[in-house]
């Protein structure tokens, strides 16, 4: 089959949606390429490498290929050029474009969208949100920097002493965590904040300082992306932010929840509460902005003298990058719908990925898909890995909620016949009960957080901790019995083996771990 | 006098114990945690042994008797664990169980020779207990020792009604306690003793191979708790102490364990699982392909990142070493080479944790599944060392086959895989591995030693 590339439309789009290399893929894939002339210039890519790498280069027939590749949704001329029977693929956005959506399905084609991919493990390689954000992100630093009138990175310099520059990202999605990286190697200060207290690790792990509230936690949200939070969590939050305004000298903030208009992070006083100079990069300007004052692709000085940055093109201030891993999440998605490597475009719709991106099949509007339970940390407990294996299994029945009733009558029955035993035996055995039940408890805590790795070295200490019972043999070697001598000996001597033996190993393999 | 000092020393060792257990959660503090159980071990039989002497009437001879017991105790304990090469650890470890379970059982019978007839009903029952638990212990270590060290068959024992032959061992050592409680004879103790050791015996016999990670835990808890009971029949505070930690916190471990391999607990305890494998064979999966140990390295040298999955092969071909001086010359080429392990590779929890430290390989690139499968799309080379089942796409993507939910390393996304393997058999969980016949994967057959050397020259 013949997939076409044709040349962005879009005012200011400077991607494109294959490059020489991912032609060259897109060909081993057993398709025919044609691309637009011009459509990777301003990617710096010149049609003589797509010539080289075996494309097509052509005109305004591009538009007559089987499969179109795009990055933007087409434009209404361009879906007037659209015939039934072909395959769209592109940025779509569905759930805020039902009217394209309609249109598309007028036209009879099949669309698949780009920005719809279910986020589990196994469709991350098809991801352009996740590919773009991480450009995104970077850029960000990048433009924030590029208008600060100062160093990121503190010195110390014989004309003075030039304090560190102090960032705050906001959302710590892909985007989010991208820009603190970047943010951190040009060596400011990082502060991020997310109201999914489960990112924090990542934040750490990018070296920044994650911010956090006090309050009960939200939990993780089903579908990977963050939802909008309570009430009293967002009063928290804007405390945060008002006090975080008044210090820190650049603000990147990234909260988008998809499908709704973008929320609003910092009002006016915030903005007005910030140091003259101070950036802000707002990377939700598109779907409303999260800062006060914004504007979609406009560079706003407030009277404050704060800049507010609302470019929605920083993927594409990156073009070369930008088209390269976008056409390479292009050829990921071709490679799962060309099982055979034979050239032939077969959506398989019980594929859950396929299922999910289909937004109109043949005419058909198949907006919005089932729906997806895809986050890694909503399993419960230890299983977290479990997210793949959880997503391909078909969503199980969830089970019914015991009565918390019955778990209290257990309880209840419990105690009860605990009282019982206990009044028919000796004060002494109750002394000791209570220890057991103590110390039960206590490995429980102990024992909960252990690391993996150290499961093998816990288990021999363990292990020669409970050759305690050389104690029992102790007390009764004294005897004056000979065969309760004989086996108390016994008793100690076995009991010594593991000791020692337990010890001993155990030492052993500590001795041995060890970090570069 | 000598009571309450003995007491004080009961207590800062209970302390020392919890600190040490305590102290091994973490690699930071875990050499400290050591030092801190050998020190509790060490003021607890210093404590008793003094008390022992204190109320002797004949000292000398006595201290000589636990002298030259613990002599030969310490000779063969510390002999063995110098000995044991790290692949077997887990062989060590449940034959090292089975010793407390033995003397478990000696403490008991001694206890019931001791205070005899004139003993009451709790002390009878705590006496019982004990030898139970004592005897499950010993016999079921001694089977999961001979299954590790393959001296057993690993396939699961399946007796016809075994879950009824469980259940009446139960019930007739619930009716020997009764005629012991009323006789004080030491006959129902012993026969009771005999059907423990059995029971244990056919406990752990009926569990399969692959689950005797989860077993030692499981038998580490009752030695625990074996203690614990011998603990009740002295009135000894320590023994209650310190069996309930471990018996507690065994059995946590082993809980965690089941979770990570997504099974039930209750059935891998009742020795449940495995039984109801039913494999079709005959099911097509196409060709797998072979490449040479050139191949693999001219693969190496165009990759900037690899993860290696080891299993319990790399842990039979001892092939630590070779894959720790394979990662460090891809290390120094700047290639980031990472360890990917499943939570039940091998056959104890954190045996390749184990194995590759004692190759050396810094412990802050071995990282734990959860952390690495969301990079394997972004991987160039996946060595798979001697692992099957736990890289196995079956587990996500087929709800027949039995070990379907299993959370795997999903190796499979990587851009190339290699598998070391010394044949095509199936794993332990006895299943076909599609992983095998995939586009992107490709099989090195033969030892895995070997095979990792001849990468290293070909390099």
């Amino acid at each position: 089959m013949r997939i076409g590339v044709p040349q962005e439309s879009l005012a200011g789009e400077t991607r494109v949606a294959a490059t020489p290399k991912t032609v060259e893929q897109l060909i081993g894939l057993g398709y025919a390429v044609f691309v637009q002339s011009g459509a990777g210039h301003r990617a710096t890519f010149e049609d003589g490498a797509y010539a080289a790498a075996g494309a097509d280069v052509v005109g305004g027939e591009v538009w007559n290929t089987d499969v179109i590749l795009k990055i933007n949704a087409p434009s209404p001329e361009e879906l007037d050029r659209l015939r039934p029977g072909q395959t769209l693929v592109s940025l779509l956005s569905p759930a805020l474009k039902p009217e394209l959506v309609s249109a598309l399905a007028e036209r009879g084609v099949t669309a698949l969208a780009m920005d719809a991919v279910p986020r589990i493990s196994r469709a991350q390689s098809l991801d352009v949100l996740s590919s773009m954000a991480n450009i995104g992100g970077y850029r960000a630093v990048i433009e924030a920097a590029h208008e600060f009138g100062s160093f990121f990175t503190g010195q110390v310099t014989a004309a003075g002493k030039v304090p560190p520059a102090k960032v705050l990202v906001i959302g710590a999605g892909v985007a989010g965590l991208s820009a603190i990286g970047t943010a951190g190697s040009l060596g400011a200060v990082v502060r991020a904040f997310d109201a999914r207290s489960e990112v924090a690790e990542q934040v750490e792990s990018m070296g920044a300082q994650f911010l956090r509230i006090e309050v009960e936690d939200t939990g993780p949200s089903a579908d990977g992306y963050a939802k909008e939070t309570g009430e009293d969590f967002n009063a928290k939050a804007v405390e945060l932010y008002a006090a975080q305004a008044k210090d820190v000298d650049i603000v990147i903030t990234t909260a988008l929840i998809p499908g709704r208009p973008a929320p609003r992070l910092l009002d006016e006083e915030m903005v007005a509460s910030m140091k003259p100079g101070s950036v802000i990069v707002d990377m939700a300007a598109a779907n409303g902005g999260n800062v006060a004052g914004s504007v979609p692709d406009q560079k706003v000085v407030t009277a404050g003298g704060v800049t507010i940055l609302g470019y929605t093109d920083l993927p594409g201030r990156l073009p070369t990058q930008a088209s390269q891993l976008f056409g390479t999440n292009l050829v990921n998605l071709l490679k799962l719908v060309t099982p055979e490597k034979d050239g032939t475009f077969t959506l398989d719709l019980e594929d859950q990925v396929q299922r999910g991106m289909t937004v109109v099949h043949d005419g058909e509007v198949m907006w919005p898909p089932p729906p997806v339970q895809v986050s890694a940390a909503v399993a419960p407990g230890g299983a977290a890995g479990a997210s793949a294996a959880l997503a391909t299994a078909q969503a199980k029945e969830p089970k019914k909620p015991r009565d918390p009733r019955l778990k209290y009558l257990w309880m209840a029955i419990g105690a009860l016949v605990f009282a019982l035993v206990a009044s028919a035996s000796p004060a002494v055995f109750l002394g000791h009960f209570t220890v057991f039940a103590l110390a039960v408890i206590v490995g429980f805590y102990v024992i909960s957080n252990v690391s993996h790795a150290l499961h093998t070295p816990l288990m021999a200490e363990t292990n020669a901790i409970s050759g305690i019972i050389v104690v029992g043999g102790l007390l009764q070697i004294d005897s004056d019995d000979l065969v309760v001598k004989t086996i108390a000996f016994l008793a100690i001597l076995v009991a010594s083996i593991n000791i020692f033996g337990g010890f001993a190993v155990t030492g052993r393999m500590l001795e041995m771990f060890r970090k570069d | 006098m000598t009571t309450n000092v003995v007491a004080a020393a009961y207590i800062v060792s209970a302390v020392l114990f919890v600190l040490s257990l305590a102290g091994l959660s973490k690699h930071e503090s875990a050499k400290e945690g050591n030092a801190f159980g050998v020190t509790g071990m060490v003021i607890a039989l210093g404590a008793t042994v003094w008390l022992v002497l204190s109320r002797s009437s004949h000292a000398l001879s006595t201290l000589l008797l636990i002298a030259v017991a613990m002599a030969i105790g310490a000779a063969i304990g510390l002999w063995r664990a110098r000995k044991v090469e790290m692949t077997q650890m887990p062989e060590l470890v449940a034959m090292l169980h089975s010793f407390v379970g033995l003397a478990a059982v000696l403490v008991g019978i001694n206890s019931h020779l001791t205070v005899g007839d004139s003993s009451d009903t709790i002390h009878s029952v705590e006496v019982f207990l004990g030898v139970f638990i004592g005897a499950v212990t010993l016999t079921g270590s001694i089977v999961a020792f001979l299954k590790l060290s393959a001296r057993m068959k690993s396939t699961p024992l399946m007796l016809p009604a075994r879950h009824w032959l469980n259940l009446a061992a139960l019930v007739v050592s619930a009716l020997l306690l009764g005629w012991f409680i009323q006789s004080h004879s030491i006959v129902p103790l012993l026969l009771m003793t005999v059907i423990a050791l059995v029971f244990g015996w056919h406990l752990v016999a009926s569990i399969g191979g692959g689950d005797m990670p989860v077993v030692v835990s499981m038998l580490n808890s009752y030695s625990g708790w074996a203690a614990a009971a011998a603990g009740f029949m002295l009135g000894n505070d320590l023994l209650i102490v310190t069996g309930a930690l471990v018996g507690a916190s065994g059995a946590i471990l082993s809980y965690i364990m089941c979770k990570a391999m997504n099974r039930s607990f209750v059935s891998v305890i009742a020795g449940g699982f495995g039984q109801e494998v039913v494999i079709g064979e005959d099911k097509d999966y196409g060709e797998h392909r072979e490449i040479t140990a050139e191949g693999v390295a001219d693969l190496l040298r165009e990759a900037s990142s690899v993860v290696i999955t080891p299993g319990y092969g790399m842990a039979v071909a001892q092939a630590q070493y070779p894959v720790a001086e394979l990662t460090k010359q891809l290390r120094d080429r700047g290639v980031d080479v990472r360890f990917g392990i499943h939570p039940v590779a091998g056959r104890l929890p954190g045996h390749m944790n184990v194995l590759l430290a004692e190759a050396k390989v810094p412990y802050d690139i071995v990282l734990e599944m959860d952390e690495v499968n969301d990079d394997f799309a972004s991987t160039d080379v996946v060595l798979v060392i001697g692992a099957n089942d736990t890289v196995n796409p079956a587990a996500a993507e087929d709800p027949t086959s039995p070990i379907a939910g299993m959370p795997v390393l999903e190796v499979w996304n990587a851009k190339d895989v290699i598998v070391f393997k010394r044949s095509m058999a199936t794993g332990y969980a006895g299943v076909q591995n599609p992983l095998f016949f995939r586009d992107n994967s490709q099989m090195l057959f033969g030892d895995a030693k070997e095979r990792v050397s001849d990468i290293l020259s070909a390099l």
